[in-house]
C-alpha cells in the first residue's frame, strides 16, 4: 500500500515535470516562431462559449463569426491568430473550469467570451487576476468592464442602445409625454426600464404612468386601456418579444398607434411573426444591421452565408469585429504578450468595422453608435 | 375609459369563471382538486392555435378539435391518474392531488415538445370582429366570452338540478357508495364529469387564445392557481359561486391597474379574497359540503 502511494507520488511529480517542461518548450518554440516569420505577431487566442445546451445557437453564431475573421486575418499575413475554443454550457462553474485551462495549460495571450454576462461575472474576475485580457462579445450588462483592467467588451450596452432609440423617436415625432410598461419579474427587463427611465428623465420627457406586467401574462388590456386614456406620444416597453409582441398586439387592436421603444430583448424577428402587422412602429436600436449600404457589411453578410448557409446575426457579427480588434491591438502591441496586448486594446479608437466606427473607453467600454431601427411594413428598416 | 377597462375585467372574469366552473365541477363529485386542469385548458388553446392558424380550418372546426381532444385528455386523466387510486386501502386523500399535479408537468413539458417554447398568435377572422360605441372598441369576442360563460353556468345549474343524470351526479357526490346501491352507475358519472370539465377547460382555452392572441406552454400553471382561488373565494363545488368568484377577481384585477398600481394587481385581488374568506370562510355561496 505504501509503496503504491510512493509510486504514485513519483509519477505524479514526474508527469507534473514533464508537462511544465513542455509548457516550456512551446513558450520559447512559440516565440522563436514569431521572431523568425518576418514579423507577423503569432498568438494564441481562448474563445470561451456556449457551444451546447439550450443556448447553443448563440455559441453557434459566435465561433462562426470568429473563424470568419480568423480565416481574414490569418490570410493578410500580419498577424497568425490561433483560436483555442471551449464549451462553457451557459454555466458558470463550467465557464470557469474553461478559463483556468485556457489560462494556465493553453497559456493563451488573451480570451474572447464568455456568452452570458452571468458567466463573464464570474470569469471576468479570474482573468482580471491573473492578467489576461478577456473580451466579452456578447455581454450586455451593467458592470462588465468594470470588472478590472484586463476586461473589456464590444456588445453595446442596453445603457447604450435605449437612450440612442428614444433620441431619435423624440426627434421624429416630437415626443413630449411617454408612458412606460416593463416586466417587473425579470432582472433584465427591470434593469432597461431603469435605464429608459433615466433616459426619459434626461430628455426631459413627461413621464404619464408606469405600468407593470409578469412574465406568461396573456391579458394586457387593463394596463393598454389606461395607457391609452392619457394619451402618450411614445411607449417605451421594456420587455422580452414574446410578451412584447402580444402587448403591442393588443394595443393596436384597442387603437393605440403610437409608436413603441423597446430594449435588447424586443429587438427579435419573432415580434413580426407574433404580432404581424401590429409590430409596425417598434423603434429598437441594435449594433448590427445586416442590410447596411457598406461594403465591409456585404461582404462579411455574403461570405458568412456562403460558409454557413445562414444570415449572420448580431452575435456573429459582433464576435467577428472583436476579432478583428483583437488582431488589431496585436499588431499594435508587436508580440503575443498579455500586458502589452491589454495596453494595446486599451488604446483601441476609431476601429472601422462592420458594427460601425469603435472604440474603447477609459474602463474598457463600448464607445458607438448603435444603428436605430423600426418597423416598417412587417420588416425591420434604418430609422431616420 | 371606464367603461372599457369595465369590458376589460368582465372579459377577464368570464374566463376565469369558465376554468372556474371546470375545476369546481370535479370538486364537488370527487372531492378532488384537478391541478391539471389549467394545462388542459392550455391544451385546448394549442389546439386552437394549430387548427386555425397550421391548417387554416375555420373557427367551428377548432372549437369541435379542441373539445374532442380535451374532451379525451379528461377520460384518460381519470382513467389513468385517478381511477387507480379510487377506493384504494391505504391510499392517502391527497393522493389523487398529487397525481394530477403530476399530469400537469407532464403535460406542461409535452406541450413544450409538440408546440414548441414561446408565444404562438392566434389567427382567427372572428378575433378580429369589432365595433366602435363612441370611442369604445369592443370586440366580438369579449360579447362572445361573456355569453358563454353565463350559458354554461346556466346548462350546468339545470343539468344538476333537473336532469337524471344531474342528480345522479349530485347523488355521487353526495356518497359514491350509497349511490352506487342506488342503482347510479357511479363509474360512469364520475368519467362523464371530468370529460365535461375538461371540455370547459378546452373552450375557455380557445376563447383565451382569441381575446389576447397569446398561447403559451405556460399560460395553464397561473389560470389554473386563480381558477383554484376562485372556487375558494365562491364556495367548493357552487356553481353560482364559480361565476361570481370569476368576475369578482376579473374586475378586481382591472380596476387595481386603473386606480392603482399594476404592480399589486395580483396581490390586492388576493388580498380581497382572504378577507371575504375571512368573513365568509365557506366561500360565497358555499355550504358545508359532505365529506
Amino acid at each position: 500500500m505504501r509503496k503504491q502511494l510512493k509510486k504514485f507520488a513519483q509519477f505524479t511529480a514526474l508527469s507534473s515535470l514533464l508537462v511544465l517542461s513542455a509548457c516550456g518548450g512551446n513558450q520559447a518554440a512559440g516565440d522563436e516562431d514569431g521572431e523568425s516569420s518576418g514579423g507577423a505577431v503569432k498568438a494564441d487566442i481562448g474563445v470561451i462559449s456556449y457551444i451546447s445546451g439550450p443556448g447553443a445557437a448563440y455559441g453557434e453564431a459566435i465561433t462562426n463569426g470568429l473563424k470568419l475573421a480568423q480565416e481574414e486575418i490569418n490570410g493578410k499575413g500580419e498577424v497568425e491568430i490561433n483560436l483555442v475554443i471551449e464549451d462553457s454550457a451557459g454555466k458558470q462553474d463550467q465557464a470557469l473550469t474553461a478559463a483556468q485551462k485556457l489560462m494556465n495549460s493553453e497559456n493563451v495571450t488573451a480570451i474572447i467570451g464568455p456568452t452570458l454576462s452571468t458567466e463573464m461575472n464570474v470569469v471576468g474576475p479570474e482573468a482580471d487576476l491573473n492578467g489576461v485580457p478577456i473580451m466579452g462579445t456578447s455581454t450586455t450588462a451593467e458592470g462588465i468592464p468594470q470588472i478590472g483592467d484586463y476586461v473589456f467588451r464590444n456588445s453595446l450596452p442596453e445603457a447604450l442602445a435605449i437612450p440612442a432609440s428614444i433620441d431619435k423617436a423624440i426627434e421624429k415625432y416630437d415626443a413630449k409625454k411617454v408612458a412606460i410598461l416593463y416586466g417587473n419579474d425579470d432582472v433584465f427587463t427591470k434593469s432597461g426600464f431603469d435605464t429608459m427611465k433615466k433616459a426619459a428623465e434626461e430628455k426631459g420627457l413627461e413621464i404619464l404612468t408606469i405600468e407593470t406586467f409578469q412574465k406568461g401574462q396573456s391579458d394586457y388590456n387593463a394596463q393598454l386601456t389606461k395607457i391609452k386614456g392619457l394619451k402618450p406620444d411614445l411607449i417605451l416597453a421594456s420587455a422580452l418579444y414574446n410578451e412584447g409582441a402580444v402587448i403591442m398586439d393588443q394595443a393596436r387592436k384597442m387603437g393605440i398607434d403610437v409608436p413603441f421603444v423597446g430594449g435588447n430583448g424586443f429587438n427579435s424577428p419573432e415580434v413580426i411573426n407574433i404580432a404581424g402587422d401590429a409590430a409596425n412602429g417598434l423603434i429598437v436600436a441594435t449594433p448590427w444591421y445586416g442590410e447596411k449600404e457598406d461594403d465591409k457589411v456585404k461582404e462579411f453578410v455574403s461570405k458568412y452565408e456562403k460558409e454557413y448557409g445562414k444570415k449572420p446575426d448580431q452575435f456573429a457579427a459582433q464576435a467577428y469585429d472583436a476579432l478583428y480588434i483583437m488582431a488589431e491591438a496585436l499588431k499594435n502591441a508587436g508580440e503575443a504578450d498579455r500586458d502589452a496586448l491589454r495596453d494595446a486594446l486599451a488604446e483601441v479608437k476609431g476601429f472601422n468595422g462592420i458594427l460601425g466606427e469603435f472604440s474603447f473607453d477609459e474602463e474598457g467600454d463600448v464607445v458607438m453608435d448603435p444603428t436605430v431601427l423600426v418597423i416598417e411594413n412587417g420588416a425591420f428598416k434604418e430609422f431616420n | 375609459m371606464l367603461i372599457e377597462q369595465l369590458i376589460n375585467g368582465i372579459t377577464l372574469g368570464s374566463i376565469y369563471a369558465i376554468v372556474a366552473l371546470g375545476f369546481t365541477l370535479v370538486f364537488g363529485v370527487l372531492g378532488i382538486i384537478n391541478m391539471a386542469h389549467g394545462e388542459i385548458f392550455m391544451f385546448g388553446a394549442f389546439i386552437g392555435v394549430v387548427v386555425t392558424s397550421t391548417f387554416k380550418g375555420p373557427l367551428w372546426l377548432a372549437f369541435l378539435a379542441a373539445i374532442a381532444v380535451t374532451a379525451a385528455m379528461g377520460y384518460l386523466l381519470e382513467r389513468f391518474a385517478l381511477r387507480p387510486l379510487r377506493n384504494k386501502q391505504g391510499v392517502s386523500h391527497l393522493a389523487p392531488l398529487i397525481s394530477t399535479i403530476g399530469v400537469s408537468i407532464l403535460l406542461e413539458n409535452l406541450s413544450h415538445h409538440i408546440f414548441g417554447p414561446g408565444n404562438h398568435p392566434f389567427r382567427a377572422s372572428f378575433a378580429e370582429i369589432s365595433f366602435q360605441i363612441g370611442s369604445i372598441t369592443v370586440y366580438l369576442v369579449q360579447i362572445v366570452i361573456f355569453v358563454i360563460s353565463v350559458l354554461l353556468m346556466y346548462a350546468l345549474s339545470f343539468w344538476l338540478g333537473k336532469t337524471k343524470a344531474g342528480k345522479a351526479l349530485r347523488a355521487t357526490a353526495e356518497n359514491l357508495e350509497t349511490a352506487s346501491l342506488l342503482g347510479v352507475d357511479v363509474k360512469r358519472t364520475i368519467t362523464m364529469t371530468v370529460i365535461i370539465a375538461s371540455a370547459m377547460g378546452g373552450i375557455a382555452g380557445i376563447l383565451v387564445g382569441m381575446a389576447f392572441n397569446s398561447v403559451t406552454p405556460q399560460m395553464g400553471l397561473s389560470i389554473g392557481l386563480k381558477g383554484l382561488a376562485i372556487i375558494i373565494l365562491g364556495g367548493m363545488g357552487n356553481v353560482k359561486g364559480a361565476m361570481a368568484g370569476g368576475l369578482i377577481l376579473g374586475l378586481a384585477e382591472t380596476f387595481v391597474v386603473v386606480y392603482g398600481d399594476s404592480g399589486y394587481k395580483d396581490a390586492i385581488a388576493f388580498a380581497a379574497i382572504i378577507i371575504i374568506l375571512l368573513i365568509r370562510p365557506q366561500g360565497l355561496f358555499g355550504q358545508k359540503i359532505s365529506a
